[in-house]
This record gives structure tokens, sequence and C-alpha cells, in this order.
């Protein structure tokens, strides 16, 4: 049976920053209901990652990012063609457009929670200002948790512009 | 060959044309040309510089770590570093790959068959597909997975299901999809259930079909323009890679074999625990990447190819019926014993794509392949020598322990190593036959990206905020006045900047 909410985070735990999409997960898992929530996490996203988003209720992107304007930035994603044809890794809303192409229906309401990071380097940990912003985003992903719900969290993405 | 466009004569009155990243972090190559006053390509040089470090982040940690950690160097191929770590690591206790138990043996070769089907697909169909059946130079806009869907949509959902299939192959042995613990020193630290095995068989048929539908897709596409697919970026080449006892195709362990550009035997059935016998890494001093070469043939000659169309080429034949069938019609297109387009990588990579599903079915019928004794234990040893067929090629892992267990001293070869002077060599053709005197445009960066990437070079290593091909071009006068410039970003776009 499939969990109506799927939280995504994507990153290489042994490349500094890039970390924090899989960390704020490891951090949340037990505080998540296992009924209702599903957690994945991989390297980055491809193809087949739209076949996750199947039959689900609500979706949670959580990603490293070195554009955020604070700690973290949180937004509605809209399906988008991506323009790189030579990459191994994707954006959320190409795949979020790859399911489209697929199933010929709309992508269920996915959101992206970027979290600000800096370093990237292979061997490295987190940086300190990233440990900073991974403490705030977890706040805001555990408040958010609270209430799973696609208008509720239409409005928290709005009241971030 | 194209060698005499590594370092040009007379370079101070040459035009530069760079090939750069504008990325963030490491993971690139960039691609340099030499031009003189008629645009005529005088030096072509292929950089990639996302190497450095590996054995550093291995050094100092203990060894039963390193099938874990290693998982990390990669996004694309985690599994085949998992492996060939934990080939590496059986010897560090004492295991040689004779001694492992059967069970672990095959669900070892289980996981990487199902690694190999998913990095395949996902090269095939959504990195090349959009140059193969739109064309090289189309319009931008078409070369996507995205427009593949579009026009071709059961070939592009045929993708994205084999991929899928390969990640479910992969979660069910090691419990992830990625940062698995499948292998561990000695053998496997998990059995395979009987309802995972089943819901494995659940697809598999369909898989063989679809894998079955992709090599007539290549074929027909490659022999649509026969003379064309293969003259571009196509070298000869010495081709190295694992193979059977008995010569027939191996992914996972056997002796090392090299042929010679004309089929001739330079090493056979070589224990790869001595690849330092045979196998040496030159260093140049314009790139951080090293060139290894086959110590028989000297640095000059002695360079190779790895990678599928290697391991196709050198194999007497594949022990699975419908990729041995493949197999046979693809050495039959060519009139050569040996097949040296560059592009018809792609097609050998699609025979392995079968060979994998077909071997994956055969596996799940297996009744070892549920068994329970997966460890072996023997005496530490201080040092281990891992080598593996990861889907690019040859892979090579290397340690040695102090008496505390911690890795002291590692050596990795890459396959985007081995392959590093093909890639230069490829590079220059196109450069020499198909660029030179050309306009600088979009289609001529795709079709150097074109011949880079029919090697499917692992470039990604291993963030996915990199491992895009993100290249800028400037074309510099004798002067060194900026002339002309192209910038492709890392999300895609492209711009032209003015001079």
């Amino acid at each position: 049976m499939v969990k109506p909410v799927l939280l995504f985070g994507y990153g290489n735990l042994s490349r500094g920053d890039d970390a924090l999409g899989p960390l704020l997960l490891e951090f949340l898992e037990d505080t998540v209901n296992p009924d209702k929530i599903e957690i994945l996490t991989d390297f980055q996203l491809q193809i087949e990652h739209a076949l996750d988003l199947e039959n689900r209720e609500l979706v949670l992107f959580i990603d490293a990012s070195v554009s955020c304007a604070g700690a973290f930035d949180f937004a509605l994603l809209e399906p988008a063609r991506d323009k790189s044809y030579t990459t191994h890794a994707m954006s959320p809303a190409a795949v979020l457009d790859v399911y489209q192409s697929i199933k010929k229906q709309t992508p269920p309401p996915c959101f992206l929670l970027s979290i600000k990071g800096e370093k990237f380097e292979l061997g490295e940990g987190l940086s300190a200002n990233a440990q900073q912003h991974l403490a705030q985003a977890c706040r805001f992903t555990g408040n958010l948790l609270n209430t799973p719900d696609s208008s509720a969290w239409r409005r928290q993405a709005k009241s971030l512009l | 060959m194209y060698e005499h466009l590594e370092t040009a004569e007379n370079r101070e009155n040459l035009k530069r044309v760079v090939v750069d990243p504008v990325s963030r972090v490491e993971g690139h190559g960039k691609v340099t040309l030499l031009l003189d006053e008629n645009n005529k390509v005088r030096q072509a040089r292929l950089h990639i510089v996302e190497f450095r470090g590996f054995e550093r982040f291995i050094q100092g940690r203990p060894y039963w770590e390193l099938p874990v950690l290693v998982q990390r160097l990669c996004g694309i191929c985690p599994v085949s570093h998992h492996l060939a770590a934990a080939k590496a690591i059986d010897q560090l206790v004492g295991v040689d790959p004779e001694n492992l138990p059967v069970s672990a043996d095959k669900l070892r070769r289980l996981l990487h068959f199902g690694q190999v089907l998913q990095s395949h697909a996902l090269h095939f169909f959504h990195l090349s597909s959009p140059d193969l059946l739109f064309g090289f130079e189309s319009d931008i806009a078409k070369r996507s997975i995205i427009a593949v869907l579009g026009e071709y949509p059961d070939i592009g959902l045929q993708g994205v299901k084999l991929r899928k299939y390969g990640q479910e192959v992969i979660r069910m042995i090691s419990g992830k999809r990625v940062h698995g613990t499948g292998a561990i020193a000695g053998g496997m630290n998990k059995a395979l259930t009987k309802a995972e095995r089943d819901y494995l068989l659940e697809d598999i048929d369909q898989i063989i079909t679809w894998s079955e539908g992709s090599v007539a897709l290549i074929k027909k596409v490659h022999c649509s323009n026969l003379p064309y697919y293969d003259d571009f970026a196509t070298i000869r080449s010495n081709y190295l890679g694992l193979i059977k006892p008995d010569g027939g195709l191996e992914l996972y362990h056997g002796g090392l074999r090299a042929k010679k550009d004309n089929g001739e035997i330079i090493m056979d059935h070589i224990d790869y625990c001595q690849y330092n016998d045979y196998i040496h890494e030159e260093v140049r001093s314009w790139t951080y990447m090293k060139f290894p070469y086959l110590l028989s043939l000297g640095q000059e000659n002695g360079w190779y190819r790895v990678g599928p169309l290697a391991r196709v080429n050198n194999c007497d034949y594949i022990d699975t019926p419908l990729a041995e069938a493949a197999r046979v019609e693809f050495k039959a297109h060519s009139e050569e014993t040996m097949i040296h387009s560059t592009l018809a990588f792609h097609w050998a990579r699609l025979i392995e794509a079968l060979h994998c599903a077909e071997s994956i079915k055969e596996l799940l019928h297996d009744p070892d392949i549920l068994g329970h004794d997966l460890v072996a234990q023997g005496d530490k040893r201080y040092e281990g020598v891992g080598v593996i067929e990861a889907p690019r090629g040859t892979l090579f892992h290397h340690y040695q322990v102090d008496e505390n267990d911690i890795v002291t001293k590692a050596n990795l070869i890459v396959s985007t190593t081995s392959n590093n002077m093909a890639m230069n060599e490829s590079v220059r053709q196109v450069a020499a036959e198909y660029l030179s005197g050309r306009e600088l445009t979009e289609p001529l960066l795709n079709n150097l990206e074109v011949a880079i990437r029919a090697y499917d070079p692992c470039l990604s290593c291993a963030t996915h905020a990199v491992g895009k091909m993100p290249l800028q071009l400037e074309l510099i006068d004798a002067e060194g006045k900026l002339v002309d410039k192209l910038v492709k970003h890392s999300d895609g776009q492209i711009e032209r900047l003015d001079g």
C-alpha cells in the first residue's frame, strides 16, 4: 500500500553539505507517522523517481542548495522541462515533468525544501553554517508535518516568498 | 590516429578554444582546441578533473567500512564500487573468490546484473537516445528524455521501467536502492527471501522483451546510417577486460584479457591481483587524469579501451542465448575482426543489458539464490585487490592495511581513467574531421559531447549538484582577443556572449 505522503531527500552523505537532504530525514525519521509517511533517499534524482510519485497525496523533496536567500527555502514545485540532456541528475521539476509525460496526468502536489549549503568536497563533513541551517530546517519541517495538507503547505510557501 | 593533435607546434600563433566547465564544484570535463588562421584544429585535449582525492578518502579508515564508504564515490555506479571493494576486502580476511559461499557469490552476481542493467538503461535511454533518435545537431529542445517520451512514448517508458527494475533488484538484495549493505568481507549479510525472489520474477519476462527490443532499436539506428556511425569519433585501439576461463563474457569475476586492434591476444587469463605487473599509469603535465597503458606495448602503443565495446569485442561468446545471438549479429555488421566504431559502444551496451536481464532470470530460478550460507572466513592478510567490470569498464580497487585493520594505502583505477586516452583520441577525431573550419555553434558543442558521451564517462562522481556537462567555448585570436563566446549553463541553457 502506497503511503500518502512522501519525503524524498537527495544528496551524498560524503560530500559535505550535499548531505543536508538525507540528514534532515535521518533526524526526522523517528518522529513521523510511519503509517502515513514514507521516507526515501538517493544520491540524486533520476527518471525512475517519477514512478515514486504515483498515488501520493503530498510530496516533499529536500535538497542542499547554494542559492537560498536564508537558511532554507520552501516552494511549490511545478513540472518543468529540464533543458539539460547531458546530466546524470535531474531537477525535481523535471521529475514532475517526466511523471506528467508517463502518466498523462498532473502530478500530486509537490514541494521543495532547499537548505543552504556551502561546501561540497569529497570526505568533508557538514560545514558549521550548514549545521545551523539544518537545525532550522528540521524545526520548520517538523511543524510542516503537523499539518500534512497541500493547502496549508501552499500558504506556507506563499508566506515565505 | 590523431595523437599528432595532442600537442601542436608553434602554439603561440594559434587561436585557443576552451570548452570549460562553469559549474561550482569538481567533477567536470573540459576540452581545449587550438586553431590555426584557417580555423583548422591543430591541437585538441580532453581534461577530466574529478578523481583527485579518492585514495585520500579511503586511507585511514578501517577496511570493513569500505564497501559502504566507497559507494559514495559515485552516484551512478555505487554498487560497482561496493562490489569491487568487497572483493578486495574478501582477501583481507583470507577469502579468495573460489572460497566464497556459492549463495553469496550468486547474490553478488545478481546484485551486479541489476546494477549494470539500470546503469546501461539510464545511459542509453536518458542520456543518449535523444541524440540518436533526433540527430546530433537537432534542435536542442528536442534533445531530452522528455522529448523522447513525447515522440516515442513506448521507448521512453521502457527506459524508465528498465532502470526502475534494475534498482529494484538492488533494493531487494541490499535493503536500499543506494547506501545498501549487501556485501561484506567474506560474503553477504542478508539472504534473499522467497517473497523477494518472487517479486522480482513477476516482471522479468517483460524486462527481457524490452531489452531485446532496445537491441533491435540501436541496431536499426546504427545500420540506417552505417558509414557515419562507423566513422564518427572512431579510433583503432587495444581492448581490456575480464573474461571467463573459457573465453565467455564476464562482468563479475575472471582473468584479464587484452586484445590488439586486429584481434590478436596481448595477454589472457591474467590474475588481476598482479595487475601492477601488466598495467602502468603515465602522468602528463596538462591533466590530473593518469593515462594507463599495457606495459608490454609501452606508453605510446599500450593504451586501451574498456567498457561494453571492449567486453563484447574481447569475449568469444556470451552465455545467454538472446545476447549471444545479438553479439553474433553485432560482429557480423562489420568486416573487421574487432569493432572500432565509438558509437558502437551504444550497441554493445544494449547487448550487455539484454545479457543482464537474461542472467537475472536465470539466477532467480537458481535454488542457490535463496541459500543462507553466506559468509566464509580465513586468515588475515595485509593486501587485497578487487576487480570488477563496472558498467563503464574495468574497475580496480587495491588496498593495503596495517595490523589494526586501518587502510594505509589505496589505489583505484576507474574505467574513465582507463578510457582517458581513447576519449582524447575520439575528441581529436571529431575535432579534426567534423569541426575543423566550422563556425562556433551549439551543435558543434554537441558533436564533442556525443563523442565523449558514447564512453559514458563518469564525470559525475558523486554529488547530484555536479555531473552535468556544463561547457563554455571561447574563441580567442592569436593576439589573445576574445572573438566569440558560447556558454552552455549547467541547467542546459545556451547563451551567446559577444567577444
